[in-house]
């Protein structure tokens, strides 16, 4: 049962999630016996790869791919998994590889089983973990397709080094004029700012800062750490903060390694969306705010008086790290 | 234009999550049910392309009879008609397979479903409708207007957001920003009272292979308290994030 991953890439560049799904993939495929196999669009130097137990890439280098499509993406992995014969496809949990997978699943007729948790709990029958009802239960579902697909859930496995012999190997998939039946127009992606998708940490601020002037200490805290900023609902609603930057169960999901709640009562749709964060950090002036029960750590205290003293304890940690 | 907009009958968010029957079922005792906040967004912008641009709306659904409330509200919102295709739905491939049924039959040129169930979180089912028949599809999108058949979409990126181009017939995976929270339409009672009359026609699934099966859940465990740090001892924040968590 061979096993082919698509390493997702920006600008010539793996993103992390490609070394998390190859260190996931590397472990299936121990257990299984396989090998691992990449495919990869426009992604420069590969090399990498064998840092993380990839045996083989597939590198597709196309000008007619440079913005991503989802279709024609789908059409080349589809492909590269019948050339290599493979059993299962991994996908990781991006915008962009959400959007691909199920049409990957369907070229294949493949069972298909997204926001996979952990390593499968069986191979036979194929029985896998995965995130349900707002990560309020998991949910075990057997694949019994030949062919099967999984989407692995953003920051949930990890990066594990394991070195490998990498062959690389040029793939020239047929692209047809099908394939671009969505063309781009347009690109906006906020400059110089971590991304939430891409944030290690995110620090998030909700109604009890009181108004948006009151931000820049939000800001500076995610600039000390290297963090994203997020906000709550009503927050984006009243306008304070851009609609991109709203995080639970209608805005962006997060699920990072580090959330601080700051000012964030807790609502269940809040947290219905940040709950796949690893630690989560509250500070908030009300001890009976229902955040309190879902975080690990907590602070009852104004966040006029304890962000400040915060961001200086941060900045002194982070001059002793380097 | 025909749009249909695709519902998913979901508990709402603030129900309790338990299971039944082994933990092989989802308990539906004592459960409210929604329409898809996802599908929501979609279906409200759906009624905007029939107020503005003459559109028809359709709403559809995979489910047994006890899903007809939610319909019956989709219609109230303003949907001039609903199907209900009369089946347990096993799996996101089983109910795109039965929804591909229903738009090849109906003529439609805009498919709106959420991006996400609130329930299984599968993502799937825009995707494979659009991977069966073949149809343009643009997920996360968060804006979308038509003139004719020529569409622009506007689609959410890791990061930002993207402007595309495209043309009818589409799919699209829908969610908040198709409209805003405060332009969701709630049903009035002219509504309600309408929708009694509405036509909502029952049709019977056709075959699909059954590829993936939920065979039981799981409630994680539960959570150990909180660990409460006195705002004047913040080094001990640092210390446990960089000593107990690892994460800073």
């Amino acid at each position: 049962m061979s096993i082919l991953i698509y390493a997702e890439s920006a600008e010539g560049k793996f993103k992390k999630v490609a070394f998390e799904l190859a260190s996931y993939a590397k472990k299936v495929a121990e257990s299984l016996g396989t090998t691992v196999t990449a495919v990869t669009v426009n992604a420069g130097d590969v090399s990498e790869l064998s840092k993380y137990g990839v045996d083989k890439v597939l590198k597709v280098n196309n000008d007619k791919l440079a913005g991503f499509t989802a279709k024609a993406y789908a059409d080349v992995i589809k492909q590269a998994v019948q050339k290599e014969n493979a059993k299962l496809v991994l996908l990781s949990s991006t915008t962009d590889s959400i959007y691909l997978s199920s049409l990957v699943a369907v070229a294949l007729e493949a069972g298909f089983a997204s926001n996979v948790v952990g390593l499968p709990v069986s191979t036979s029958p194929f029985q896998v973990r995965r995130n349900a009802f707002s990560n309020k239960a998991f949910n075990i579902t057997e694949i019994s397709t030949d062919v099967k697909v999984l989407g692995l859930a953003k920051n949930s496995y990890g990066i594990f080094e394991t070195a490998s012999t990498l062959t690389e190997e040029d793939f020239n998939p047929t692209i047809g004029d099908n394939d671009f039946g969505v063309k781009v127009e347009s690109v906006e992606k906020v400059s110089g700012k971590v991304s939430i998708a891409d944030a290690d940490i995110v620090v998030s601020a909700g109604r009890g800062l009181k108004g948006p002037e009151n931000w820049s200490m939000i800001e500076e805290l995610a600039s000390v750490l290297g963090a994203a900023t997020a906000c709550s609902k009503p927050v984006s609603d009243l306008g304070w903060r851009p609609h991109g930057e709203h995080v639970g169960q209608t805005g962006k999901p997060v699920a990072t390694n580090l959330y601080i709640a700051i000012g964030i009562s807790g609502a269940i749709q809040h947290i219905a969306g940040i709950s796949s964060s690893k630690v989560k950090v509250v500070i908030n002036s009300d001890p009976e705010a229902p955040f309190f029960k879902v975080a690990d750590y907590g602070i009852v205290g104004d966040a006029f008086d304890v962000v400040p003293r915060l961001i200086e304890k941060f900045k002194a940690f982070k001059a002793q790290q380097s | 234009m025909k749009i249909l907009v695709c519902i998913s009958h979901v508990p709402d968010t603030t129900s309790k999550i338990n299971f039944t029957n082994g933990d092989s079922e989802f308990d539906t005792n004592g459960v409210q049910y929604v329409i898809n906040p996802n599908d929501e967004f979609g279906l409200t912008r759906a009624i905007w392309f029939q107020e503005q641009q003459g559109a028809t709306v359709t709403v559809a659904n995979v489910g047994g009879p006890e899903t007809e409330p939610t319909l019956r509200k989709a219609l109230a919102i303003g949907a001039n008609e609903a199907i209900r295709v009369n089946a347990n739905p096993t799996d996101g491939f089983f109910v795109a397979k039965q929804l591909a049924e229903v738009i090849k039959n109906g003529g439609y040129d805009l498919i709106i479903a959420g991006k996400e169930s609130l329930d299984y979180n599968g993502g799937m089912v825009p995707g494979m409708i659009a991977g069966i028949l073949g149809y343009n599809f643009v997920n996360s999108c968060t804006g979308i207007t038509v003139e004719g058949t020529a569409v622009k979409a506007v689609r959410e990126i890791d990061g930002g957001k993207e402007t595309v181009s495209t043309t009818l017939p589409l799919v699209i995976g829908g969610q908040k920003g198709l409209v805003e929270e405060k332009d969701l339409r709630i049903p009035n009672m002219r509504g309600i009272m309408t929708a009694r009359t509405k036509v909502l026609t029952i049709v019977e699934p056709v075959e699909a292979p059954a590829n993936t099966k939920a065979v039981k859940f799981e409630k994680p465990a539960a959570k150990s308290a909180v660990k409460l740090i006195s705002p004047d001892n913040l080094d001990e924040l640092i210390n446990l994030l960089h000593n107990e968590a690892k994460v800073i």
